[in-house]
């Protein structure tokens, strides 16, 4: 860059207007990804099949607001009506303003989409009057009043009163009165509309009829955030113009209703007429969306255990957060693509069977290498052996099999997993876990049967009374007649059969059926005990067993010994951990540490990491020493790092130079015997000074006065 | 027959309106009519009235200014946030929009004297002007000059105009300490139970007779007139509770005249509002439908009901950790969290400020490093520093469950208070199994 200037100065260059061309997407996925040929294939499937959970997710998210939505909806369109009756009643407390308190849960961020999805229910159904304000913007009650004006009269304003916004922007006239004139001229504007204009007429007619005055709505988004000050003028502001102008408000809240009382004293809190919508709680809402994206055959795309693990704990333990869920699921969908070259296996069957036949050499040969395909070899006959591992046709055929039988295990382990929890989640102390999601954990890990709640959860199945019994299995048949594939429409017909032997046993003669009851009355006292303890409940247990052997069974206790083997059957038939299939890595991502890197992330362990072994991201091997400490030719700082850990809560900052330099010295091959040896000279004295002052701005040091010429420690541990 | 308003400045028929229109209000309303004077009279240059909520301050003068059409400019300094709003209103309301239009874009007091001297030049006052401003306390923060000035306006502007405080605190609270030009006092005293009782029955259903409603009247302010003399608040009351009052009319068990059954009919209801919608527990939406479906035994939870609060695993950790943090003195950390502490009397171990009750002091500040050391040896498995733990420190205190003190452009060494009650504190702590009070030093 030059300029025209004789003189010497400092010149700022904007950067030129023409911006570096953006990349897309695809060129960053391709870059640098395993298996360079089939990369682009790849990611197309990836972003198909993410477009296609990201629908699903949105249809989710609409149907779990609808409820809530369309109460605060009523709401409004109630507030609009009454304040247009002329009766006794509503005249004289007309003074009121409409309130909406919306409970959503502490993850504010997640809050975004539900407002929005209101604003635009409520723009479209209720009132063209709607604004949202966000505590940050508004920290004093100027900003609030301006930001709610230019929301409402920029929205609604039509083409020729923006000249009119022109002529006066000025923020004097940023009051109320300003937006009740506005309001009159706007209603009074709209209701003598003639058919001649442009507008849409007939619609117009419609909304006139039915609200002759809409609605101005402002939502405050989060509540919590604004300063109780503001909010308690700007309501006692409002309630001077509602006999004028029809306001009605939202507070978004996170934590609890009652922070409006803490918020607002009475005198202002009498101005409102506060109604209550709660929302869905989070962890149901995650609950569903697992249940719709994750324990579903519909998306080719698995999480193993242990990444399923690390998300879920996410949402749990920190943040609460359905949206994270879903970009974790997102990150893991988009690093699988990126970096199974075989993740072009992973969709739907007819292109997963044409994708077969497309693998190139080096891709089968990565499929000769996996370790499920490994085992897999081992359990074939020497002929087959030799065959799969040098014959590729062969070797297409058999993925083709082998991918069609990851489908199979793939469309019978959801309805049975699902079977499992509706029976288990009867259970006292839910030996399996209370949510499905647990239960699902449980089975990603390892043989769900050999497990030793599943075999106490068994042996509870097996003394379970007999209506909730047939209740669940009621169930449990539904889910397995809405299962589409063959083995589950046969399970589907024995459970019938099952539940029709269970019928004919009510059909039979009275003197038979005493005795089922006689048993099982003890049961059913110990239903009702449900909050006892387990060694309590498990020595009943034993004592109904033991009375029991002596005891003929009856006809009950057969059949339902019956169903409870029935569904182990199904559990070990279809509930094997994924791991066990063959090819189960062309759909299942595995990789925890990179989703918890990403997502949970370290940032003073990192610091610590690359000022304790800086060639782990310098990659630089010269720097590598074997026993973990510090090369001397490493960066300035790591060096000072390295010798700062040896000091104790005060460092004597001569002492730390001298160390240095000595250590500098070493590196610049200098002689040990030499006079000049570890002397300080001015650029190690700057260097040292350079990188104490990086260390104070990591916060590892900081100086202190308790004794001159020294810093203070800040951190502990990590040598 | 004359009422008690008597002026030779204004027709007798226009205030014997007002009369009507301000009952019990007379005697002020009389005082404020011989303040001002016949129309074209200079009046006294500020006029200072006080008295309760809902005593009928604003309700009387913008009945005076409307009935006797008198120029003023009626102004409430909860919606003035700039003077610049301030000198706007009376400028338009005297001159009209143009006048206000030559201001500029934040003017100073004397631009406002400059512009208004050169307006009145054009159009001098044949009557006195009143400039009435509302909840007047709210002039003493902002600036300086402003209440001094207002209050000798007359002076300055050299017109014939009035300005009337309306204020709910006494004058005394007021005065600057530069001194000022003293107002006019005029206290407007609180209804007494007989004039509340006048005044609300004025506005009867139409479909009952006044008689019936009065009586009904009466009943209400016999529960609630011990805990509320807001005027407004009781007229509320009275429209909610109203229906209720008229069931058993409605219904034809009972005749107008026989009150003693009606009170027995909306007596307990009443009692049960002064609970719920009075303190709005429930709004009066709500109750309404609670009426029509007649409740079985508060089957909606009022406001206060809802403490609830869901937070992730690690939140509620850092939660108690804050908690304990706050109410614990520093020194203790060690005798709760170290594992061999040796025996530390509580007697011998104390300094003598640190006796009483740290929960009656309230919480106390505490940096950053103190509440994640307590934060790691409560949490029950071991966590990595990571970035989500420190968001989560932030987003409890846009919860406005933690505040943060120190001011947030110091990113070293942050300083918190936990504000949450013990209650809160021990509901989250037994969701999650942990103790609190065994780690509070206020119970040991």
């Amino acid at each position: 860059m030059s300029t025209s200037s004789v003189s010497k100065g400092c010149f700022v260059f904007k950067p030129s207007s023409k911006k570096r061309k953006t990349r897309s997407l695809e060129h960053y996925f391709t870059r640098d990804c395993e298996g360079r040929e089939s990369s682009e294939r790849r990611f197309k499937l990836c972003e198909d099949l993410w477009n296609k959970i990201k629908a699903e997710t949105e249809v989710l998210q609409e149907e779990l607001n609808k409820k809530i939505l369309d109460s605060l909806l009523d709401f409004a369109k109630k507030c609009s009506t009454t304040r247009q009756h002329c009766d006794w009643a509503s005249k004289m407390r007309a003074n009121e303003i409409p309130t909406a308190a919306l409970v959503l849960g502490v993850n504010v961020p997640d809050h975004d989409m539900t407002f929005q999805s209101l604003f635009d229910l409520l723009k479209h159904s209720v009132t063209p009057h709607v604004v949202s304000v966000q505590a940050k913007e508004c920290g004093v009650l100027k900003h609030l009043l301006k930001r709610v004006l230019e929301g409402l009269m920029d929205v609604a304003v039509d083409d020729d009163d923006e000249e009119e916004m022109e002529q006066n922007p000025r923020s004097v006239h940023c009051s109320l009165s300003t937006l009740s004139d506005w309001y009159t001229a706007k209603t009074k504007k709209s209701s003598s509309a003639t058919p001649g204009k442009k507008r849409n007429v007939q619609d117009e007619d419609e909304h006139h009829h039915h609200h002759q005055t809409p609605p101005v709505v402002i939502i405050f988004k989060d509540l919590e955030g604004f300063n109780p000050r503001v909010l308690q003028d700007f309501i006692s502001i409002c309630s001077r113009y509602i006999d004028r102008l029809p306001l009605m408000f939202i507070f978004g809240i996170a934590t609890s209703p009652s922070t409006v009382q803490h918020m607002l004293p009475h005198s202002v809190s009498s101005l409102l007429c506060i109604e209550l919508f709660q929302s869905l709680s989070c962890t149901q809402h995650l609950a569903t969306v697992i249940d719709k994206l994750i324990l579903t055959a519909q998306f080719p795309f698995k999480l193993n255990g242990k990444v399923m693990q690390v998300l879920i704990s996410i949402f749990l333990y920190h943040d609460f957060s359905v949206r994270n869920f879903i970009k974790g699921l997102q990150l893991a969908l988009l690093e699988h693509f990126h970096s199974q070259p075989l993740s072009i296996l992973c969709c739907k069957k007819k292109e997963a069977l044409l994708n077969v036949t497309l693998l190139s050499g080096r891709d089968l040969e990565t499929v000769r290498q996996l370790p499920s395909f490994i085992r897999f070899v081992e359990k074939q006959e020497a002929g087959e052996q030799v065959k799969l591992m040098t014959d590729d046709d062969h070797l297409k055929e058999a993925c083709q099999k082998l991918i069609k039988d990851l489908r199979k295990y793939h469309k019978s382990y959801y309805p049975v997993l699902r079977c499992l929890h509706t029976l288990t989640s009867l259970l006292p102390r839910y030996p399996l876990g209370k949510q499905i999601r647990e239960l699902h954990l449980i089975c990603l890990e390892k043989n769900v049967w050999e497990n030793e709640d599943y075999q106490s959860a068994m042996k509870l199945l097996k003394m379970l009374a007999k209506d909730e019994l047939i209740t669940s299995l009621r169930k449990c048949s539904e889910i397995l007649s809405s299962a589409k594939s063959k083995k589950m429409k046969k399970a589907f017909t024995e459970l019938d059969e099952l539940l029709a032997k269970f019928k004919h046993l009510d059909a039979v003669p009275e003197t038979v059926q005493e005795e089922p009851e006689s048993v099982t009355s003890p049961i059913r006292n110990l239903q009702q005990q449900k909050k006892t303890d387990l060694f309590q409940l498990q020595k009943t247990l034993l004592e109904m067993n033991e009375s029991r052997r002596s005891k003929k069974k009856s006809p009950f206790e057969l059949l339902r010994n019956e169903v409870v083997e029935f569904i182990d059957g199904l559990v070990t038939c279809h509930l094997p951990p994924p791991e066990s299939q063959t090819l189960y890595e062309v759909c299942y991502y595995s990789s925890s540490a990179t989703v918890r890197r990403h997502l949970n992330a370290t940032p003073r362990t990192s610091i610590q990491t690359a000022l304790s072994s800086p060639c782990f991201y310098l990659q630089n091997e010269s720097l590598k020493n074997e026993d973990g400490t510090v090369s001397n030719s490493a960066p300035d700082i790591c060096i000072a790092y390295k010798l700062h850990l040896e000091c104790g809560r005060l460092i004597n900052l001569y002492d730390w130079l001298e160390a240095y330099a000595t250590v500098v010295s070493a590196a610049e091959g200098q002689d040990p015997d030499c006079d000049t040896f570890g002397k300080v000279d001015d650029v190690k004295h700057a260097r040292f000074i350079r990188s104490v002052s990086e260390l104070e701005f990591l916060g590892f040091i900081k100086s202190t006065r308790q004794k001159t010429d020294h810093v203070a420690r800040l951190t502990w541990g990590g040598c | 027959m004359t009422g008690v308003l008597h002026h030779p400045g204004y027709a007798d028929e226009k205030l014997q309106r007002v009369e009507q229109l301000i009952p019990c209000r007379e005697l002020q309303a009389g005082m404020l009519v011989s303040l001002m004077g016949q129309p074209q009279h200079y009046s006294y240059p500020s006029i200072f009235i006080y008295g309760h909520r809902a005593s009928g301050k604003s309700h009387v003068l913008h009945i005076l200014m409307k009935e006797l059409e008198l120029p003023h400019a009626a102004v409430s300094c909860v919606e003035c946030v700039s003077a610049a709003l301030l000198y706007e209103r009376v400028l338009t309301s005297f001159f009209g929009r143009s006048a206000a239009s030559f201001l500029p874009r934040s003017p100073s007091l004397s631009e406002f004297v400059r512009l208004y001297r050169h307006q009145r030049s054009q159009s001098p006052a044949e009557q006195t002007r009143y400039i009435v401003m509302e909840k007047a306390e709210l002039l003493r923060d902002a600036d300086a000059n402003l209440l001094p000035a207002l209050l000798r306006l007359q002076e300055l502007v050299d017109d014939n105009i009035t300005v009337i405080l309306l204020s709910e605190i006494v004058w005394e609270k007021f005065r600057p300490n530069t001194g000022c030009f003293e107002p006019l006092l005029l206290h407007f005293p609180d209804y007494s139970k007989g004039e509340l009782q006048q005044i609300l029955s004025t506005d009867s259903h139409p479909s009952y007779s006044a008689e019936l409603y009065s009586s009904y009247i009466n009943i209400l302010l016999g529960v609630f007139y011990s805990v509320c003399r807001d005027l407004r608040e009781l007229r509320h009351l009275a429209a909610l509770n109203f229906n209720k009052f008229c069931e058993p009319l409605t219904e034809g068990k009972v005749k107008e005249t026989e009150t003693h059954k009606l009170w027995r009919n909306i007596e307990p209801h009443l009692k049960k509002a002064m609970q719920t919608v009075y303190i709005r527990e429930v709004s009066s939406l709500q109750w309404e439908q609670m009426q029509q479906t007649e409740d079985e035994g508060g089957a909606l939870r009022g406001l206060s009901a809802h403490t609830h609060v869901e937070l992730p695993y690690y939140s509620k950790f850092l939660l108690i950790a804050a908690y304990l943090a706050s109410y614990n003195p520093a020194r203790t950390d060690k005798r709760f969290f170290v594992k061999h502490h040796g025996k530390i009397r509580k007697t011998n171990f104390l300094k003598k400020n640190e006796k009483t009750s740290n929960h009656l002091l309230g919480p106390k500040p505490f940096a950053l490093d103190r509440l994640l050391a307590i934060f790691y040896s409560v949490v029950d498995s071991r966590v990595a520093p990571t970035a989500s733990i420190f968001s989560q420190i932030s987003s409890l205190v846009t919860l406005q469950l933690l505040t943060q003190i120190s001011h947030t452009d110091q990113l070293d060494a942050p300083k918190y208070k936990c504000s949450i009650s013990l209650d809160f504190i021990s509901a989250v702590s037994r969701t999650v199994n942990f103790d609190i009070v065994k780690y509070l030093y206020d119970f040991l």
